[in-house]
């Protein structure tokens, strides 16, 4: 079991909690992700690992609020316990000093962009932030990536805040004003890692995805996660999760991503009317 | 002296009618009068044969005396003795093929029931209250055990009944490995696992889980904090793929995938379980060991009309226990016999079926057995909603990737010492699947006991 000892509201339904996790924090690394279980019912979820102490044992989680099990997840409060935690998963990114590097978040795809553009800092890089959301009240941790970022750019979707658009219209902006990009880094809604991959192929700028294929185990014995990378098939958890975006079959990620979606939904039905009834 | 007698008690089942509605065990197992008269047949023979086809040489006239003698107790201390996993062998041991192939009585008639009366015993004292055996003092020496499979529970249990203090990490949230992801609850009910996960806690073996050695821990961690030797039983977990178009639809699953869904996760309890699984209208299932059989025989109670098995080779050469390969049938599983496919047909991004090729025997290959090779022109197809890719598994690779000093052989396996089960890094053994790429429960076992031995050795040089 492991001890919640802190939980945060960043935004409706975005939710963070620290997880007293001593092993995990000990040996994670920016890229990485664990695998959780609610509760002995509950199914196994993969989440990043946005933060971690290895000093005090502490993992930082940073999750929506989608289904069933993330919804019983925000149910938790502090010095509750999660059933299981089990990571660090994954390998970590590959961090280097690549000159400039912009980082493409997306909704929750903060969460493991943020380590990743600390140690990209830590290493010399130049780094860029383009972040955005649907909307102004859903930004969260905006400061936390400034202190990491030697210039961040924000937009939302109905222009409550910053610019009025996608980010990948903020990376387009990045792009056109004849900045050398050596590398861009991205994670978020497969729809947007598809879109920024789209871009940067036209600028031919190298680009790491950060893809969030469904899982089970998270330890390489199921290949629920698999995608297609260069023709060939991956495991997102043992594999990745980052790859060359440019080569993702990002259709394919999609697609799969939808497999349960009937049932996704009949489950959370079920829950949201159990949960009224209480 | 009673006459001897050749036919061997029948076991109940649940009828297949019935069985294919639920999930529960389908073999109902002897009660007492069976199993004392079963236990008669035996001709308590001065060189019992059966001993040497099991793995772990258990003293089997022995046990099978003290229930004739309706000494139940004793009887099940005797298989403890070899054996800390009875209740589980006793069901999925391949007896057939081990202690029961050579059985003098299967000259003339059926062979002693060997398993079944395991498992008699071992249900017996699961419900009558399950005995500790008093424990040696503590000789202060750490060992950590990787791996909560039947390798690593063996080892874990027999270290600790010599006085070792032993730490067993597990990656998942369970014991019990394939016992507990893999083998259905219709086979191997899933709290006999926990009760005897459980034995072997209270043998005082700390069970760390959700620990990924390799990621969570290293080998090289373990050393550091004191540990001396290192047991791995960390199976061969990792599936393999066909490497044909369309497998990666929607609707194809690996074995592995399609019962971890339904075993480990319950998804056959979904909404009541979080977890969701398909619920195919028709199911194919790719090869034909006991790992197909399981996933075509989940199929059906998953409620499946049509569940198909389709298999490259022959009735002959099926790798299947001839016992799943009858429950099967006698369920309702279709068998599509030299038969091969070469391409998953694709309706907007699911599963519509299989095209596939009609093979014909060859000449013997390297396993020994036919080699299939396709007819030309002979392909057809099979329409499917769900196709489960069951051709095997290997070890994962992770540990080795992580660990400086492991040998891996081309196949993937650790490389050991048979003998002792040493692998190429001085204080780390291995056992099991990891070592043999796949084979069976109580063989991991044995491995594991040759491994506890020069461990055990290995510390006491050390000394
Ligand atoms: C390596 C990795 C890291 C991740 N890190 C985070 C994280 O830090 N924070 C976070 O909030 N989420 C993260 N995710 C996604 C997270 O795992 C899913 O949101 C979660 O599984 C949803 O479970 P649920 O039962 O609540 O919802 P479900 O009922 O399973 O799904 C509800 C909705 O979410 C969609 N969905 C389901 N799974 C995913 C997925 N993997 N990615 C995108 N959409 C999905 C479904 O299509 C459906 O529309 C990560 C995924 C991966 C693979
Ligand atoms: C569906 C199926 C049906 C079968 N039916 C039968 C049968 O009827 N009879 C029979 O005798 N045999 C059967 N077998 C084979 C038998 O189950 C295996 O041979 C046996 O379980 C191997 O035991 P093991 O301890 O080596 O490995 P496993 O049972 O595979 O256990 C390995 C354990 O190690 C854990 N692990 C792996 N890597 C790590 C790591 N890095 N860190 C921590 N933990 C790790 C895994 O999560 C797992 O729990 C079947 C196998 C399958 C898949
Ligand atoms: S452990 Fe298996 S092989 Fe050995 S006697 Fe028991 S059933 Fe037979
Ligand atoms: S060989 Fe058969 S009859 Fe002889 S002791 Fe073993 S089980 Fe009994
Ligand atoms: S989640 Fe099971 S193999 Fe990746």
């Amino acid at each position: 079991m492991f001890r919640i000892l802190r939980k945060e509201e960043l935004a409706p339904s975005i939710k963070l909690i620290d997880v007293h996790a001593p092993m995990v924090a000990r040996k994670a690394r920016p890229g990485q992700f664990v695998v959780v279980r609610v509760r002995e019912e509950g199914e196994r979820i993969p989440l990043t690992i946005a933060d971690w102490k290895p000093n005090s044992g502490i993992v930082t989680i940073v999750f929506q609020e989608v289904g069933v099990t993330s919804l019983k997840l925000g149910e938790l409060e502090e010095g509750d316990q999660l059933q299981d935690l089990l990571g660090p998963l994954g390998q970590p990114t590959h961090i280097d000093k690549f000159g400039t590097v912009v980082c493409v978040p997306g909704g929750v795809g903060i969460a493991p962009l943020f380590p990743i553009a600390r140690a990209l800092q830590e290493q010399g890089n130049m780094v860029i932030t383009c972040m955005g959301a649907r909307s102004q009240n859903l930004l969260f941790w905006v400061d936390r990536m400034r202190s990491v970022s030697d210039e961040v750019l924000i937009s939302t979707d109905d222009g409550s805040f910053g610019f009025h658009g996608f980010t990948t219209d903020l990376l387009k902006q990045v792009i056109s004003r004849g900045t050398k990009i050596n590398m861009v880094f991205t994670a978020g809604p497969a729809i947007m890692m598809k879109k920024v991959a789209e871009v940067t192929a036209l600028a031919g700028i190298p680009t790491i995805a950060s893809l969030n294929a469904m899982m089970v185990d998270g330890t390489g014995m199921c290949g629920v996660c698999r995608v297609m990378v260069d023709g060939k098939t991956r495991f997102t958890c043992v594999d990745g999760p980052d790859f060359d975006a440019h080569k993702v079959d990002f259709d394919h990620l999609l697609s799969r991503l939808a497999v349960y979606k009937a049932e996704e939904k009949a489950a959370l039905d079920l829950y949201l009317k159990r949960r009224g009834v209480k | 002296m009673s006459p001897v007698e050749f036919k061997r008690i029948p076991v109940r089942e649940q009828s297949p009618q019935e069985r294919v509605k639920n999930f529960q065990e389908v073999a109902l197992g002897y009660n007492e009068e069976e199993a004392v008269a079963e236990a008669k047949r035996c001709l308590q023979c001065k060189n019992p044969p059966c001993r040497s086809g099991c793995p772990v040489n258990i003293d089997i006239p022995k046990f099978i005396k003290h229930i004739a003698e309706r000494e139940f107790m004793e009887a099940i201390r005797e298989l403890k003795r070899w054996n800390n996993l009875p209740a589980i062998c006793g069901r999925v041991c391949p007896q057939e093929r081990q202690c029961e192939q050579p059985c003098v009585m299967g000259k003339r008639g059926d062979p002693i029931n060997i398993g079944k009366l395991e498992r008699f015993a071992a249900d017996w004292e699961l419900e009558h209250g399950v005995e500790i055996p008093s424990l040696p003092e503590p000789v202060g020496k750490k060992v950590a055990v990787v791996g909560a499979g039947p390798a690593g529970l063996t080892v874990a249990g027999n270290l600790a009944r010599a006085g070792i203090q032993v730490t067993l990490f597990e990656a998942l949230h369970k014991e019990g490995g394939v016992l507990v992801y893999g083998i259905p609850e219709f086979r191997l009910p899933k709290k006999i696992v926990a009760a005897e996960a459980d034995y072997v806690k209270r043998l005082g073996v700390e069970v760390k889980l959700d620990v990924l050695v390799g990621r969570t821990i290293t080998i090289d961690d373990l050393f550091g904090e004191g540990y001396e030797a290192v047991f791995l039983g960390t199976g061969a977990g990792l599936p393999l793929l066909l490497n044909i178009p369309g497998e990666n639809l929607n609707g194809v699953f690996s074995a592995n995938e399609y019962l971890i869904r339904s075993n480990l996760m319950k998804a056959y309890l979904f909404p009541e379980f979080d977890t969701p699984t398909k619920r195919g209208k028709k199911v194919a299932v790719i090869g034909a060991g006991d790992v197909s059989m399981d996933c075509a025989r989940t199929a059906l109670r998953l409620g499946a009309e049509k569940s198909m098995i389709i298999y490259r080779r022959s009735f002959e050469e099926m790798p299947a226990r001839r016992e799943e390969y009858h429950h099967a049938a006698e369920e309702g599983v279709e068998f599509h016999w030299l038969t091969a496919p070469v391409r998953i047909l694709e309706d907007s991004g699911n599963v519509a079926g299989l095209e596939c090729v009609r093979m014909q025997l060859g000449e013997p290959d390297a396993s020994g057995r036919r080699k299939p090779i396709p007819i030309d022109g002979s392909n057809f197809e099979i329409e499917a909603d769900i196709v489960v890719i069951a051709i095997g598994t290997t070890p994962n690779p992770l540990v080795t990737m992580t660990t400086p000093g492991l040998k891996m052989s081309p196949h993937g396996t650790l490389v050991v010492d048979k003998k002792t089960g040493k692998t190429t890094r001085p204080g780390v053994f291995a056992g099991g699947d990891v070592i043999s790429g796949g084979a069976t429960v109580i063989s991991a076992m044995g491995e594991g006991k040759i491994a506890v031995e020069n461990i055990l050795k290995y510390l006491e040089a050390k000394w």
